[in-house]
């Protein structure tokens, strides 16, 4: 080869490797870190950190991932579960979550939330990205992504990010640059924990609403779900979360009750049972009655994780020593941020 | 499809792609394919109604400069071939004749496009001018205003075409026999929404008769494309906020901010218009195609005249070349001539036909900008402004030549300064869109004492770092311009070392994808050139 092609393809590799690099960089350091103020879009991708080895996987929004701790499960039924929630996050999304978990794992039951019933459209681009973003890439996070895309979104801003954050560089912070490779755990199996705590002032009634009938997507969904389970041989258990908002109506419950009853599955209305479960809500939520607290939390652990022991027969692993091991470091870590907590919110053990 | 899109970087490529990878006898055929992917996928109104007028510009022009051609080729086959029998009165006669037919073909033509530009555009105007005469006559009746949309690139390929015409009608070009060939010129793609406005001896060869590959096309016209972007989406998107709460917000923003929202106009209009040129002409370039340049750094004009050689010049050249001069050298003109020489003097009756002349070009330039007053007013308010130039033409000679400053670099500042200040007062008429509005604003620089400082800035929709990444952006512009005085900037880059050029590239790709105004929470903003 002469050395004036050979110098050409040199420069060429080289100049290819530089702005590879430098994009690279610029992405990692533009791109949300999410690890403190809303630490939620964080939250997806610390899934791919764990070891696969959960007997129960919840799939759903706000309402699991700061309803449920899987530690409590843990501790009181030696239940292995993990939390793949997220903001808003849309049933199609809880669908091509279950699909990605299945790749990598399978669990003998998959929890899904039935609050994202309601929405048949997508919704919201921040919430989009705080789901997606995390997602490591599959045909399912492809799927995912061009089911929840907003007419202004584009799809070329999912495979670059730079191009969608590219704007940030006028509100990077510290974290930016400390968390620019690796990021530090910001949930607890996907439990987003919150120790202080708001009373519930009002329970409001909810609008009346012209059409009740959940939309043909969020359907769709739902009977992909089902499908999706029956071919893995994972069971799909329906849940609605003891939250007093956004508002849960009978007659969305009825649609609920008669799907599961017609697929021969269960479904679980937690917020019916929010008085069996001993939630005061008082003291059990941070936010007046949108989300729980841990004491809440705890509370909803324990009663759910009954059933997952009782009707679904999840093995207790207490004792096992790998699942020992895996799981004492994420309790320390839960205690000491229990602890941290405390003193961020300024609470005393009474 | 806008420029700055996604879709249209995909679609881009692709072109240049497949372009350098077929056969060079059917790349044409691509070219024209991808008109039509373009059209379809940029349509501003229905597909179909967008299609038929461009479909019927180009069908019409096709009949009539083909009727045209042959008819010049019947004549000269005839006189040939009688060319020892006809006496000369008789050729003359018959030339004459000949030539009847060929104004008639021509008018044809310009009516059935002009025409249709004119329904589609100033239909409204002219019902609201006429409800506005009614109104005045103290009638209560009102004609309804129609919905029209004005389809995209209208106003670009009907010049062009009728250009073309008017060149058959000249026997400056032979009719394109081919309708293909025909239909892709008018509406070659990259040229289709903003110009240039292309004359078809200049476009037409490289458009049919495709060169070799080098790779030198697709980089530079890369290279022009990204610079294209560094204008339009760093700078002019960016001051795009600042310039319209100052023309929302009249209020508040009077006075001072005028002068203020003048100054960003000038730059958002200049980076907006040249940025999408320079995508233009670079995307053309990508293919081997040389488009003619639009603009020679407008804004180190001396005088209006100089800018107008300067801005927007093929649209410039196009009202000279196919108004202007026969209007000036029409019937009716030079019996205007004869009669304001004999009514009024030589001195002053000389003048009437070139300012009529003049008057009627700078009517049809503000109206083809716009159909409203203000652009009207502007295009006339230019006008004014010429003339009165042409008048004081004296005055200068005898002042430069008692100061002796004509030529100093002091001097040439303050004329470039002051061509600017009349530039950027006149497009006051463009920013308010409406003439008395716009006369109060401009008054109010006089009257007003709105205060600017650093918490009315940011009022105005823009950070202080936003502030300084368009006062860098102006200021690379500037260099640039002041190097490109001296012959092509990319030519001189490309002497440079290698990682010399790949870092200026990489470097000016970076800052467009950092700082480019682009993506979610930026509304995708149209260039201004593609309204008209």
């Amino acid at each position: 080869m002469k050395t004036g092609k050979l110098k050409t393809i040199i420069r060429i590799i080289a100049s290819a490797v530089v702005v590879v690099l430098v994009l690279t960089f610029l992405t990692l350091l533009l791109t949300p870190k999410f690890m403190s103020g809303v630490t939620e879009g964080a939250m997806i991708a610390e899934f791919y950190d764990e070891e696969m080895c959960h007997d129960v996987v919840f799939v759903g929004d706000c309402e699991l991932y700061e309803n449920i701790s899987p530690v409590t499960l843990w501790e009181n039924y030696g239940i292995s579960s993990y939390i793949r929630g997220s903001a808003q996050q849309l049933i199609w999304q809880s669908y091509y979550l279950m699909e990605d978990t299945l790749r990598y794992e399978k669990p003998d039951v998959f929890v899904f939330n039935v609050l994202s019933m309601k929405y048949n459209t997508p919704q919201k681009e921040t919430y989009n990205r705080m789901t997606l973003d995390g997602m490591r890439w599959s045909s399912s996070k492809i799927e995912s992504i061009n089911a929840s895309m907003l007419p202004e979104e584009h799809f070329i801003e999912y495979v670059f990010p730079i191009l969608r954050f590219h704007s940030r560089w006028n509100d990077l912070t510290e974290d930016d640059i400390n968390y620019l490779i690796d990021k530090d755990k910001v949930s607890h199996n996907g439990y987003y924990m919150r120790v202080d705590s708001k009373p519930v002032s009002k329970i409001p009634n909810g609008m009346p609403l012209g059409d009740y009938t959940f939309g043909d997507n969020a359907m769709y969904y739902l009977d992909k779900m089902v499908e999706l389970c029956h071919k893995n041989n994972v069971e799909l258990v329906l849940v609605k979360a003891p939250s007093l908002f956004p508002v849960w109506y009978p007659e969305w419950d009825a649609q609920i009750e008669k799907f599961a009853s017609a697929h021969k599955i269960k479904y679980y209305n937690l917020l019916d049972c929010a008085d069996t479960i001993g939630i005061d809500w008082n003291t059990d939520t941070y936010d007046a009655g949108l989300h729980l607290n841990l004491s809440g939390a705890t509370k909803t652990s324990v009663f759910l994780g009954q059933i997952l022991r009782d009707e679904c027969h999840i093995k207790d692993h207490r004792g096992d020593p790998y699942y020992e091991k895996i799981w004492a470091p994420k309790i320390d870590f839960y205690y000491e941020d229990i602890e941290e907590q405390k003193i961020k919110y300024n609470i005393t053990d009474n | 499809m806008l420029f700055t899109s996604y879709n249209f970087i995909a679609f881009l490529s692709a072109v240049i792609i497949l372009y350098w990878l077929i056969p060079r006898k059917a790349r044409w055929v691509l070219l024209l394919v991808a008109d039509m992917v373009f059209y379809y996928f940029s349509k501003t109104t229905a597909l179909p109604v967008n299609l038929i007028y461009l479909v019927s510009t180009i069908v019409s022009t096709y009949i009539f400069t083909n009727l045209i051609t042959r008819n010049a080729n019947k004549e000269k086959a005839y006189l040939k071939a009688n060319k020892e029998s006809l006496d000369k009165e008789t050729k003359k006669k018959y030339k004459e004749q000949q030539k009847a037919v060929r104004r008639r073909l021509l008018i044809g033509s310009i009516v059935v496009n002009i025409g249709m530009l004119a329904v589609v555009k100033y239909t409204n105007f002219t019902i609201s001018n006429i409800n506005s005469i009614m109104g005045v006559l103290g009638s209560a009746h009102r004609l309804t205003f129609v919905d029209i949309a004005v389809p995209m690139g209208i106003s670009y390929y009907i010049f062009q075409t009728v250009g073309y015409s008017i060149d058959c009608y000249r026997g400056k070009t032979e009719a394109q026999k081919n309708i293909f060939k025909l239909a892709l010129f008018a509406s070659f793609f990259p040229q289709l929404v903003q110009g240039p406005i292309s004359r078809y001896d200049d476009l037409a060869p490289a458009l049919f008769e495709s060169k070799e590959f080098d790779f030198k096309y697709i980089s530079y016209g890369l290279q022009r494309i990204l610079w294209g972007f560094f204008k339009k989406l760093v700078i002019a998107d960016r001051l795009l906020t600042a310039v319209t709460t100052i023309i929302k917000d009249t209020e508040t923003y009077n006075g001072l901010f005028v002068v203020l929202g003048m100054l960003f106009y000038a730059i958002e209009l200049y980076c907006d218009f040249t940025g999408g040129i320079d995508i233009t002409i670079g995307a053309a370039e990508a293919l081997g195609i040389p488009l003619k340049e639009n603009f020679i750094r407008p804004y180190f004009s001396k005088t209006l005249k100089e800018f107008w050689n300067r801005w927007h010049i093929t649209m410039g050249t196009w009202f000279t070349d196919y108004i202007f001069y026969p209007l000036s050298v029409s019937k009716f003109m030079l019996n205007l001539n004869r009669s304001s020489r004999k009514h009024l003097g030589d001195k002053i009756g000389k003048r009437v036909p070139v300012y009529t002349a003049t008057i009627i070009v700078w009517f049809a330039t503000g109206i083809w900008h716009g159909a409203s007053w203000n652009f009207i007013v502007w295009g006339l308010g230019n006008c004014l402004v010429l003339l009165i130039s042409q008048e004081l033409e004296p005055f200068y000679r005898f002042f430069h030549s008692k100061t002796k400053v004509n030529g100093t670099r002091i001097w040439d500042a303050v004329r470039i300064i002051r061509t600017m200040l009349i530039v950027s007062s006149l497009r006051l008429f463009d920013c308010y869109r409406d003439v008395p509005l716009t006369f109060k604003m401009f008054g109010s620089i006089f009257t007003d004492k709105a205060v600017i400082n650093k918490e009315t800035l940011m009022g105005l929709g823009l950070e202080p770092t936003d502030y300084i990444v368009v006062l860098i952006g102006v200021i690379i512009v500037f260099v640039v311009s002041l190097i490109g005085r001296s012959g092509s900037v990319r030519d001189k880059i490309s002497t440079i070392p290698y990682w010399g050029k790949f870092a200026i590239w990489f470097g000016l790709f970076l800052i467009v994808l950092i700082f480019g105004q682009y993506g979610i929470g930026y509304a995708a903003s149209q260039f201004i050139y593609n309204q008209f």
